[in-house]
């Protein structure tokens, strides 16, 4: 079954649209900031961006915190919410639930091929953003966030966990979705589901008021990959970001699950 | 004769209101069986409960020897399906999304191909590469029913079969019902085509509001037909005949006679009684009820 679901999703040729367009925009501001010489000045504008132009083996990095806050979160939704509601508006389901194809499993495989896009995309956007990175700004060894330089298979497992990091970091957004596309026959529903659990994230995570629940928010450690970049490296939020996702992961699937082997198929 | 669809009080609430409502069905192996009602008398309902789609509110489901929808892993592969019309991926060919379902279902790989091309070959569906969204009403109906026969089945739940076929169509689905019961496949089928039902099923049953209002063999529920036909001139003499004898009114004045509500008084009698009491009965028949009328009847509709 997993097979069949990742062959649909491969085939599909909105996935690699979407693909490409998480990897264009970090392209886009590289050739900008090639053609210009002007990055943001030194702890301002996105992480790491300040440090591209002189160096390029940031840029994976620095193109994966450009997308992550945003870009990358509704793309990851558009792809989870669609998969069960969008078998559901199209009728799709119901013939495929009497094969038949037990509910669980078809959760599980439509959860797999969701998490197999988010490694996907994310890995994709990392290596065109190295390519980029590499022939516009060249490769260096890494001066790193706290100052001293990283030798560059340093750099290359750091990223590499940068890659896995903020993978599951989108996994939580992919779950809430997913749980939202078990509740609703309207793909747009489940992904208006998921983002407003997203923004409403980031905005208590703004408020000062919201201190006390800032460590229990979705989003709170996404950005935690960049002491990942320190040295030495700084484990504690990265640490905590992937035990909250787990969580969330777990939570929002368990939802998702007992909603979906429960309800009647009445499109 | 074994059961192959049987249900016990089956009953399904939507808040208040019984969309189902105490159903019991007996489905026989070899039967044509049609289960008819009017738009929202919970036939659909009654297939996707069957199927495991929805759950029943409460009662008990037989199909195929197993409990539903508990055993749905080892029945629903012997039982082919069309609920509510077919649904397939609209960027795919007809092919595609008969190999996606295969590959779906488990099936053997080696042999996909041969059984995408029998089941496109059995509904005459030939669309080539034509993407499904662009099929006509009665292509897609056809693929829902190649789907459906993708592998042999002891069972087939059809809903609408024939909803958007074209009169060759509806004929062409007619003979091919026909020709998998004789293979032995057992056929629960609902629609509107009345005459088609009386012309291919063995048995039938009738919903309305949700509850089961007959169920029995198909000549059965025709020859509970109560009427006669009286052609005669002394139209007026005759309604005074009609008065005399017990039980017996008239139901209908036609130009050349009457319709007449027999009432369980024996056909031979009453004619007697016309006949003596000096009406020129010209003709005098059982009235043959259609499918249709026993349905009108019998749904209130």
């Amino acid at each position: 079954m997993f097979a069949v679901e990742l062959k649909k999703m491969l085939l599909r040729p909105r996935t690699w649209v979407i693909i490409a367009l998480l990897a264009g925009l970090p392209v886009l501001v590289a050739v900008l900031l090639r053609v210009t010489g002007i990055g943001p000045r030194p702890g301002e504008g996105p992480a790491f961006l300040a440090q591209v132009l002189g160096n390029g083996a940031l840029f994976p990095a620095a193109a994966l915190a450009l997308i992550l806050p945003i870009f990358l979160p509704i793309a990851v939704s558009v792809v989870a919410g669609e998969s069960i509601a969008g078998e559901n508006s199209l009728g799709t389901l119901r013939y495929l639930l009497v094969l038949p194809v037990g509910r669980t499993k078809l959760l599980i495989a439509k959860l797999m091929t969701v998490t197999v896009f988010v490694f996907m995309a994310v890995f994709i956007v990392a290596v065109v953003a190295y390519v980029v990175g590499a022939s516009l700004f060249g490769i260096k060894p890494l001066p790193g966030v706290s100052g001293a330089a990283i030798a560059a298979e340093d750099a290359t497992w750091r990223t590499v966990v940068t890659v896995i990091y903020v993978a599951v970091s989108m996994l939580g957004v992919a779950a809430a979705a997913l749980l939202f596309s078990t509740f609703t026959d309207s793909p747009l529903a489940a992904v208006f589901g998921a983002l407003a659990v997203l923004v409403t994230s980031q905005v208590l995570d703004l408020l000062e008021a919201g201190r006390a629940v800032h460590p229990y928010l979705l989003t709170h450690y996404w950005l935690a990959f960049i002491d990942l970049f320190r040295f030495p490296v700084l484990w504690r939020d990265v640490v905590r970001g992937f035990l909250l996702q787990g969580v969330y992961i777990a939570l929002l699937l368990g939802a998702a699950w007992a909603n979906f082997t429960t309800k009647d198929i009445t499109s | 004769m074994t059961s192959v669809v049987s249900t016990r009080a089956l009953t399904k609430r939507y808040g208040s209101v019984a969309a189902v409502d105490g159903v019991d069905l007996d489905i026989q192996e070899g039967d044509l069986f049609a289960l008819l009602g009017p738009n929202g008398s919970g036939k659909s309902t009654t297939f996707r409960m069957l199927l495991g789609l929805v759950y029943a509110t409460s009662g008990e489901i037989q199909l195929l020897g197993h409990s539903m929808p508990s055993a749905a892993s080892r029945t629903l592969p012997h039982v082919g399906s069309l609920i509510e019309g077919p649904a397939f991926y609209p960027h795919h060919s007809g092919r595609a999304n008969l190999t996606l379902l295969d590959a779906s279902s488990g099936n053997g790989r080696r042999t996909r191909r041969a059984r995408v091309r029998e089941a496109l070959e059995r509904v005459r569906l030939d669309a080539g590469r034509l993407p499904y969204r662009a099929y006509s009403t009665g292509m897609k109906q056809r693929l829902g029913l190649a789907a459906a026969l993708l592998r042999p089945r002891r069972l087939l739940i059809l809903d609408e079969p024939t909803n958007g076929l074209d009169p060759s169509g509806t004929r062409e689905m007619r003979d091919l019902l026909l020709q998998l019961q004789r293979s032995g496949t057992t056929i629960l089928v609902s629609s509107h085509l009345l005459t088609e039902i009386e012309l291919i099923c063995t048995r039938a049953a009738i919903l309305s509001e949700g509850r089961l209002v007959a169920q029995s063999k198909v000549q059965d529920l025709l020859s509970t037909s109560q009427s006669v036909i009286v052609v005669t001139h002394d139209i007026a003499d005759a309604i005074n005949a009609v008065g005399s004898i017990p039980g017996v009114s008239v139901l209908e004045q036609t130009p050349d006679g009457l319709v007449l509500d027999l009432n369980g008084a024996e056909a031979s009698e009453v004619n007697a009684s016309l006949v003596s009491a000096g009406v020129g009965v010209r003709e005098f028949s059982l009235k043959r009820e259609r499918l249709e009328d026993v349905f009108l009847r019998l749904t209130g509709a």
